[in-house]
C-alpha cells in the first residue's frame, strides 16, 4: 500500500533523508528546534525544567490531548503525540516526569502552525508524560501516565 | 428431584464406589438434561466463538479459579466472581454439569463424573450441530489457538492450523500466535488461511515505521441478507508479555480511537451487525465498551473467564454486550441476533460447555487428529511420575501445578528462591493421574523456554513482584495485561491487591528469613523476554525432576496472604493463604 513511499523515502536514506528535507525547504532546523536551553535540558527536577522554561504554575487544559500508549512496548522509544486546540499556540514542551532530566523535548511553533508535535521519546521508569503548552503568554498543561514494564509473565 | 451438595457428593461417591463407569453417558444423563445441547435458533444473525483453547486437541480437565479478585470497579462484578458466589449471580444449581463446568468446586469428584472437556473432534460435531440450524453462522476464533501443546510446537503450530481448517473457522486475531514470529505467522495468514477463506484481522497491529496496518482491520460478510462486520482486537500488549523480538516491526497497543474509526466505517460501509472478536481481557473489553460507540457486541477472551451470560455495557450512543468465553476447548459461545429494521432487536447467549462424553467424536476430525499425533505419540506418552496430589494452574497466585515447577526449578538449579510466569493456560490432573510428557508439555509448550539463574538482590525481587503485581491489580484495566501473578518458589509474601503501584507486596521472606534488600539471592526462571538468552529448556529439567521423584504428594503452596480485599469478597473461595 505504502511502497511509494517507502522507495521514497529509501533513496532518500542514501542520500540523508533529514539533509534532503533541509534541502527540499520541508524542514528549517531553526523553527523546528528551540534554541538549545541548558538549563531547562539539564534540569534533575520537574520544578527546575519549569523554571528554565520560564513557566510558573501552568493551568490544566482539556484542549490539550496527548496521544502516548498506556504501557510502553519499548521504553527507549515511546511514542508520544501532542495535539492542542487552544489558539496561538507558539510552544509545546513534553515532560516524562521521572526521568533523571525530566524535559525532553521544547517545539517552539511559528504563528499559524497548527498546535500539534509528533515524536519518540525515552523514559527509564513508569511516569507522567506531561505537555506544556504556552500560547498568547499563558500556559497550559496537562499529562497522561505511561507505564514502563519490565515484560514478561503474561498470558 | 431436590438434591444438595452433600447428597450429591454421597451419590457420586456411592457411584464410584460401585464401579460404575462414571464418565458414561448414563450416569451424566443424570445430572444434565437430554436436551443439554438443545438450542434452538433465535433471530437470523448467528455467531459461534470459541477462544483461549491452547492447541489442546485432545479432551483434557481444566479447573476454573478460586481465586479470581476484582480491584476498583471490578470488585465483586463479572467476571471476578468464584465458585459459590459465581453459581448465585447466574441461578446455576449446584452440583450440576454446568456448575461443574463453570466453577472450580468439588472439582476432582464432580471431574470423575461428568468426565473430559473440550477436544476439537467432540467440538466439531457440536459446531457442526449448532451450524445445522444456524445457516450462514460465522464461527470465530479468539486466538490462543496455536499454542499451547507439544504437538503444536513440534509441528510449528501447523497441526492447528489445519485443525481449524477442518472446523471451519471463518474469522480469527492472534495473541501466543505471534510466538511464532512475524515470517511464521505471515506465511500462514497469507497461504494455509488464504487458500481456506480465513480472515486474519487486528486492527490494532501497525507497522512500527509508519504505523500501517499489518492485517485487515475487519472483515465484512452477509448473513441471510444481513450485513455484519467482525473486527479484530489482537492482545494489545504481545510485544510486552511475550518476547518483542519475534515481532520486531509489529506495534500493538489497545488503539481504542482507531477502534472508533474502523466501526464507524463498518457502519458507513452498510453493517447493520458490528462484532469485536477480541484478545484485550474481560476488564479490558468492558471498559473499551463504555467508551466506543457503535458495537453490538465483544466476544472475549486472554482472562480465561467463563461467563455464562454477556454483561451489558451502557456508552454515549448505546449498549454493547461483552463475553468471555472460557479456555482450553472448554466451552463453545452461541449468540443469536435478532436482526430487523437495520438494527438488533434482541439476542439469546449460550455459552456451551463442551462434554466430550455427551457429544460423539466427528470421525472424519479424530482421524486427523490421530494421523497427526502419531508420529509423536511415543514421546508424548512417556510416563514421568504419578501425582498423589491435585495439579491445576488457574487462579491469581500459585497453583498446584506452578508449585511442582517452581520446586523442580529450585532442586534442580540449586536456587534459593524460583519465579514462574503467570500463564492461565494450562489443563489439570487428577489425583492418580499418570504425569506424562504430554502433561507436562501442557504447562510450558513455548518457543522461549529457557531456564536461567540469577543473582538478584531482595529490593529487584520485590521489584519484579511488584511490577507483575501491577499487571494484574492496576486500578486502571488499560493498564493491566492479563495475566495471573508471577508464581513464586521459596518466597512467602503478604499482598494488598487494592494498594498503590509498588506498595502491595510486604513481609517478604526467603526460606522463613526477611529478605534483605541488598542481600543478594540466588533465582531460578525461565520463559525470558530478551534474545539470545541460553539455557535448558524448562520441560527437561522439571522432566528430570519428576522421573527422579517418581510420585508427586504433599506439595505445600507458595499461597501469599491476600491482605485489604475484604473478609466477603466474592473473588476469593477456599483460599489457603488466608484472604481478609
Amino acid at each position: 500500500m505504502n511502497a511509494l513511499r517507502r522507495n521514497v523515502l529509501k533513496s532518500a536514506a542514501g542520500a540523508g533523508a533529514v539533509a534532503v528535507a533541509v534541502a527540499a525547504g520541508l524542514l528549517k532546523p531553526t523553527q523546528a528546534m528551540a534554541a538549545w536551553n541548558k538549563s531547562a535540558f539539564e534540569a534533575k527536577s520537574v520544578a527546575d525544567a519549569m523554571n528554565g522554561l520560564g513557566v510558573t504554575s501552568p493551568a490544566d487544559s482539556k484542549d490539550i490531548t496527548i496521544k502516548a500508549p498506556d504501557i510502553a512496548e519499548n521504553g527507549a522509544v515511546v511514542p508520544v503525540e501532542v495535539s492542542t486546540s487552544i489558539a496561538g499556540t507558539t510552544r509545546i514542551a513534553i515532560i516524562a516526569e521521572k526521568n533523571g532530566t525530566p524535559l525532553v523535548g521544547n517545539f517552539n511553533l511559528p504563528s499559524g502552525t497548527e498546535g500539534f508535535i509528533s515524536t519518540r521519546i525515552k523514559m527509564g521508569q513508569t511516569s507522567l508524560v506531561r505537555a506544556v503548552v504556552t500560547a498568547g503568554g499563558k500556559t497550559y498543561t496537562t499529562a497522561k501516565e505511561v507505564k514502563v514494564t519490565i515484560g514478561g509473565c503474561g498470558g | 428431584m431436590h438434591m444438595n451438595r452433600r447428597e450429591f457428593l454421597q451419590l457420586l461417591a456411592v457411584a464410584a464406589a460401585s464401579g460404575m463407569a462414571l464418565d458414561s453417558k448414563s450416569a451424566l444423563a443424570g445430572n444434565a438434561p437430554a436436551s443439554f445441547y438443545d438450542v434452538p435458533r433465535h433471530g437470523n444473525v448467528s455467531f459461534l466463538h470459541f477462544t483461549d483453547c491452547h492447541a489442546q486437541l485432545l479432551p483434557v480437565w481444566f479447573r476454573e479459579p478460586n481465586v479470581n479478585l476484582g480491584v476498583g470497579g471490578a470488585l465483586g462484578k463479572v467476571p471476578h466472581l468464584v465458585g459459590q458466589n459465581l453459581l448465585k449471580h447466574y441461578g446455576i444449581k449446584p452440583g450440576g454439569a454446568e456448575a461443574h463446568a463453570f466453577t472450580y468446586l468439588d472439582f476432582t469428584e464432580a471431574a470423575r463424573v461428568y468426565g473430559k472437556v473440550g477436544g476439537f473432534a467432540h467440538l466439531k460435531t457440536l459446531v457442526d450441530k449448532m451450524r445445522a440450524q444456524r445457516p450462514g453462522a460465522l464461527l470465530l476464533d479468539g486466538g490462543d489457538t496455536w499454542q499451547g501443546s507439544a504437538t503444536s510446537l513440534w509441528t510449528n503450530a501447523q497441526d492447528m492450523v489445519d485443525a481449524c481448517i477442518q472446523l471451519g473457522v471463518n474469522v480469527m486475531t492472534p495473541h501466543w500466535e505471534s510466538t511464532f514470529g512475524a515470517e511464521r505467522v505471515m506465511e500462514i495468514v497469507n497461504k494455509d488461511f488464504k487458500k481456506a477463506n480465513i480472515d486474519f484481522v487486528a486492527q490494532n497491529i501497525v507497522t512500527n515505521d509508519f504505523g500501517d496496518q499489518v492485517f485487515q482491520p475487519y472483515t465484512m460478510k452477509e448473513m441471510g441478507g444481513v450485513k455484519v462486520a467482525v473486527i479484530g482486537q489482537a492482545f494489545p500488549y504481545t510485544p510486552i508479555a511475550n518476547p518483542r523480538h519475534m515481532v520486531p516491526d509489529w506495534s500493538f497497543g489497545i488503539r481504542d480511537d482507531n477502534m472508533q474509526k474502523w466501526v464507524d466505517d463498518a457502519r458507513a460501509n452498510g453493517a447493520k451487525v458490528v462484532i469485536v472478536l477480541s484478545h484485550n481481557g474481560m476488564d479490558v473489553d468492558l471498559k473499551m465498551a463504555s467508551r466506543v460507540t457503535g458495537i453490538d457486541a465483544i466476544f472475549g477472551g486472554h482472562t480465561h473467564d467463563g461467563v455464562p451470560q454477556p454483561v451489558p455495557v451502557k456508552n454515549a450512543k448505546g449498549t454493547t454486550l461483552v463475553t468471555n468465553a472460557g479456555s482450553n476447548g472448554k466451552f463453545l459461545g452461541v449468540m443469536d441476533f435478532d436482526v430487523r429494521g437495520g438494527k438488533v432487536q434482541s439476542y439469546k447467549y449460550r455459552l456451551l460447555p463442551v462434554f466430550s462424553n455427551l457429544l460423539p467424536a466427528d470421525p472424519a476430525m479424530d482421524a486427523y487428529i490421530k494421523k497427526v499425533r502419531a508420529p509423536y505419540e511415543a514421546k508424548l506418552s512417556e510416563k514421568l511420575a504419578v501425582t498423589d496430589d491435585f495439579l491445576y494452574r488457574r487462579g491469581n497466585f500459585n497453583g498446584t501445578w506452578d508449585q511442582l515447577l517452581v520446586d523442580a526449578l529450585m532442586e534442580v538449579k540449586g536456587a534459593d528462591a524460583a519465579f514462574s510466569p503467570g500463564f492461565r493456560w494450562g489443563t489439570t490432573l487428577l489425583p492418580g493421574d499418570d504425569i506424562t510428557m504430554e502433561r507436562l508439555m501442557d504447562q510450558t509448550a513455548i518457543t522461549y523456554p529457557q531456564t536461567t539463574l540469577t543473582e538478584m538482590t531482595g529490593d529487584r525481587i520485590k521489584e519484579i513482584m511488584e511490577d507483575v503485581g501491577d499487571n494484574l491489580f492496576h486500578i486502571d484495566p488499560y493498564y493491566q495485561q492479563g495475566g495471573d501473578m508471577v508464581r513464586v518458589g521459596g518466597i512467602e509474601y503478604t499482598i494488598a491487591p487494592n494498594a498503590p503501584t509498588g506498595k502491595r507486596i510486604t513481609n517478604m521472606t526467603i526460606k522463613g528469613k526477611p529478605v534483605g534488600p541488598n542481600k543478594v539471592y540466588k533465582v531460578a526462571g525461565w520463559a525470558p523476554v530478551v534474545e539470545d538468552v541460553q539455557g535448558e529448556p524448562v520441560w527437561d529439567v522439571v522432566a528430570s525432576y519428576l522421573r527422579d521423584k517418581k510420585v508427586i504428594k504433599g506439595l505445600k503452596l507458595n499461597a501469599p496472604k491476600i491482605v485489604g480485599v475484604g473478609k466477603t469478597n466474592p473473588g476469593v473461595a477456599d483460599y489457603l493463604g488466608g484472604a481478609s
